[in-house]
């Protein structure tokens, strides 16, 4: 492999990686702070890329997609916590499990009723649809660079939030010790909302910005909810940093695996998961 | 001097930068009653857990009957012969009394894995587990389901489990926790009848209870030993009256 | 630490007349029903037994398993692969060795998966799960997304597995045999150990049992259980996909367990059957205007799974024995009562 297409591969792993991080971040984040296990989480992926097929062949513009989009997602995720999953923190993990299997039925139906089963294309806004030469022959698409942009954006952003903000301190409190900071008055309800909108919204945004790439099809969420759930494996749960190093190992595996071993391809990342739960079963950076 | 059934040197428990246990050493006799006081967060619950193998040392050494148990599972020590309660208390709540000191005795069973017998059936699980019932003064209840019993009778299952296993050394966490006066007498008469057979920790806030009972007394203030040995002595020491026991009476 | 609930492990004196009569009425079933509904009825019978075999791991053992039909799936493949194109093969062998195929893999992913606790434990056998059906799924020589046909029933010699009714009964024999077996493993020492672990896991290990071992028995053994009734579904339906190994399949599993009432394996089968008929209640739902109900069946199913976990935990059993109790207090079996 020459360096020209080594580059291609690495950044094609960070930038998947990095997405796959979006979404591992939001549910190690919700099962970290609530406890509850989200297997729904893939179902708001596949929400945010039709949302972004949606808006942006109504409004003809992907920017504004992407905005209303993000809003109606922070929306969603609010209501849904309040009607179903503040429900459901203390209940076990089972009952969590059955209610969000049943959860995913209830999304894809839905999006079959109201958008079809048909596969769609995202139009690549134009701004950001040139490619970056790399050799003669090829060429490094900038749009790719901007979804890695907008999930590093969107890293710094929550490190920030949980270690820098008084909103993040009131999170990590809470996470620590429910009962005490509800009775230093903090409203433990308003947190897990946020929190939980956090995460929905974290889902969504990474549906909307990965589907020029990855077309928007029915099932897409499925497929990336078992990536999402061995990253957060292999990280730990409630670590967002182990999701992190974690997303950007499984991406790297992934996506050399399938250059250097295509026959092993699929298998590569499960071979990864098994080894980290040999050595640590609770994952690399459990709490 | 009677045999010492349990012996721990320099046990060290760090967490990160705090050591929660540091160098205690401590041992255990045959027919003695070794008594562990100090304040809360000395680490008095660390210990036993150390002891039991529910947490690994960071430094120093645990010794039972003559084999060094350091680092052991839960499961592997307890089968070498050490019973312990807890705090908190641990039984079987959906289960019958009878069928919570069955599982404990059972566990003694050498064959491994028996699939199509009845669990009933085998005698000498059921003799262990009726003789641990007795001991503990429990049998009129053996078919009350233990969620529905009153917190005293749960602490005394909590005991008979613990003895249904036939173990040399028994640790008790704070076996008097929440018993009105009635039942703590009862406890206390518990206890000494099983000082003979065993080699016993106890781990109490209970001062009346700790003088009736103790042959040793140590005394525990964040994570350190600052006394030990017979309990009209340590009751004397002007250490421990400033750090403990002053506050108390 | 001993939170867990109660199960309804003794089945009162009722509940057990009740299943005996419902015995009875699957034996004599093929009398009055149709080629089609003794062959509906078959497969419900197999995916009872698979149901069965869950509750030992689910509702008996405390593991919440997502990847379960995995095992169901492989002992299927497995039939696929050693029957060949011109000719049955005999039940016989391949029996056992499609069980054991499906305990082998059981043992495997046991190893790995059952080190780990709770939630990551769920995900754990989902991952694996779905790296099992993405194997089949990716790889033409393994069949495929298109599946493998079973070109002949296999041979049973005593069983005419090729009529209808020799099928049926077969398969009710199996499944009155898994049954039993499974009603006097929940009494044996082995199985005492195993609800022990449910209840406080923590405690049993303090009382010496190396917990470890106990668990993937256990998940070993549920894992062999769903092969014998993935078998018998692939030999029925002639057809294998990976659609049977996803997590899709385990958690419908899952559901008839809670349905049912989970931990007395006749639950199992009560939800076994109670889900395969809602199933295709839904998929059968006529069209309303515009609006074709049966099509969407996943949004009324999705709907259903969410109105039983909200309101009906313990199943339709436990709605039952609450409904025939008389005294507050369930009473204490005796010899004869816990061997039923």
């Amino acid at each position: 492999m020459d360096l020209a297409n080594f580059s291609i591969q690495l950044l094609n792993s960070v930038q998947y990686g990095l997405l796959l991080f979006m979404l591992a971040a939001g549910l190690t984040l919700i099962f970290g702070i609530m406890g509850v296990v989200n297997l729904a989480h893939g179902s708001f992926y596949m929400v945010g890329a039709y949302l972004a097929w949606w808006l942006s062949s109504m409004t003809g513009s992907f920017t504004l997609a992407l905005l209303g989009g993000a809003v109606l997602a922070v929306i969603f995720g609010l209501a849904l916590e309040r009607v179903l999953f503040r429900h459901f923190y203390h209940r076990d993990h089972l009952d969590q499990v059955l209610l969000t299997f049943g959860l995913i039925y209830i999304f894809e139906e839905s999006r079959s009723i109201l958008w079809g089963d048909d596969v769609h294309g995202v139009k690549v806004p134009d701004l950001l649809s040139a490619s970056i030469p790399l050799t003669d022959t090829l060429s490094y698409p900038v749009y790719r660079l901007f979804m890695a942009a907008v999930c590093v954006a969107l890293a710094i952003g929550l490190y920030l939030l949980i270690s820098k903000t008084r909103l993040g301190m009131k999170i990590r409190a809470g996470a620590f010790n429910r009962d005490m900071t509800e009775a230093l008055g903090v409203n433990i309800k308003l947190i897990h909302a946020i929190v939980f909108a956090i995460g929905v919204a974290l889902a969504t945004v990474a549906g909307m910005i990965a589907s020029p790439i990855s077309s928007v099809f029915p099932n897409m969420g499925a497929q990336v909810l078992i990536m999402c759930f061995v990253v957060v494996v292999i990280g730990g749960i409630g670590s967002v940093r182990g999701a992190l190093i974690a997303a950007l190992l499984v991406g790297l595996v992934d996506t050399f695996g399938k250059v250097l071993l295509p026959q092993l391809a699929g298998m590569l990342v499960y071979m990864l998961m098994a080894a980290v739960l040999l050595w640590k079963p609770e994952g690399l950076f459990r709490q | 001097m009677n045999e010492v059934l349990l012996s721990a040197r320099d046990i060290t428990k760090r967490f990160g930068g705090l050591s929660a246990v540091n160098q205690v050493c401590l041992d255990l006799h045959q027919g003695a009653i070794h008594a562990v006081i100090g304040p809360n967060g000395a680490g008095k619950s660390t210990l036993t857990h150390l002891l039991s193998g529910d947490i690994a040392p960071s430094a120093g050494t645990v010794t039972l009957a003559g084999q060094d148990v350091t680092g052991w599972r839960p499961e592997r020590i307890s089968r070498a012969g050490l019973g312990r309660s807890y705090q908190k208390t641990n039984i079987f709540l959906p289960f019958t009394v009878w069928e919570n000191v069955r599982l404990a005795a059972q566990s003694r069973r050498q064959r491994a894995v028996r699939w199509l017998s009845l669990a009933g059936g085998f005698a000498d699980t059921n003799e262990r587990a009726t003789r641990a019932l007795e001991l503990a003064r429990l049998q009129h209840r053996r078919d009350a389901v233990a969620g529905t019993m009153s917190h005293g009778e749960q602490r005394q299952l909590e005991i008979a489990m613990s003895l249904a296993t036939a173990p040399r050394v028994l640790l008790l966490d704070e076996p008097l926790a929440g018993m009105g006066t009635a039942e703590a007498e009862r406890m206390v008469e518990l206890l000494l009848r099983l000082k003979a057979e065993h080699a016993m920790m106890l781990v109490e806030h209970d001062m009346d209870a700790v003088f009736a009972l103790a042959d040793r007394l140590t005394v525990m203030v964040n994570g350190q030993v600052i006394a030990s040995g017979a309990p009209a002595q340590v009751r004397a020491d002007p250490m421990v009256q400033t750090a403990y026991l002053g506050e108390e009476h | 630490m001993s939170a867990a609930k109660a199960n309804l492990e003794l089945l009162p004196r009722s509940l057990q007349a009740l299943l005996a009569l419902a015995f009875l009425a699957l034996a004599l079933f093929p009398l009055v029903g149709t080629d089609f509904y003794v062959q509906s009825v078959a497969r419900m019978m197999i995916l009872a037994m698979f149901a069965m075999s869950l509750d030992l791991l689910l509702g008996v053992t405390g593991l919440v398993s997502l990847g379960h039909a995995a095992f169901f799936g492989l002992a299927g493949y497995a039939l696929a692969f050693l029957t060949p194109a011109g000719e049955p093969v005999s039940l016989w062998w391949t029996l056992p060795a499609a069980v054991a195929a499906s305990g082998l893999a059981a043992l495997v992913i046991g190893f790995f998966v059952v080190r780990t606790h709770g939630i990551y434990f769920i995900m754990v056998t989902m991952a694996f799960a779905q790296m099992v059906y993405y194997l089949f799924f990716d790889n033409k020589w393994l069949g495929g997304s298109d599946g493998l046909y079973v070109n002949f029933k296999p041979d049973a010699w005593l069983f005419d597995l090729d009529s209808k009714l020799g099928f049926y009964y077969f398969t009710l024999a199996m499944l009155a045999l898994v049954y039993c077996f499974l009603r006097r493993l929940l009494w044996s020492p082995f199985g005492r150990v195993l609800a022990g672990i449910r209840v406080n896991e923590h405690r049993m290990r303090a009382m010496g049992y190396g917990t470890f071992g106990y668990k993937l028995a256990a998940f070993t053994l549920a894992g062999a259980l769903a092969g014998l009734a993935g078998y018998l579904y692939a030999a029925q339906s002639g057809f294998v996909n990976p659609e049977l190994m996803g997590f899709h399949a385990s958690a419908h599993a899952i559901m008839m367990v809670i349905l049912g009432g989970m931990g007395n394996f006749a639950g199992a089968i009560v939800g076994a059957f109670a889900f395969e008929y809602l199933l295709h209640w839904f998929k059968d739902l006529p069209q309303v205007g515009a609006f074709n109900l049966g099509k969407h069946w996943q949004l009324w199913m999705g709907l259903f799974i969410v109105l039983v976990v909200v309101f009906a935990r313990a199943g339709l059993l436990g709605a039952l024995e609450r409904l025939t109790r008389r005294r507050p207090a369930a009473p204490v079996p005796t010899e004869e009562e816990r061997t039923a």
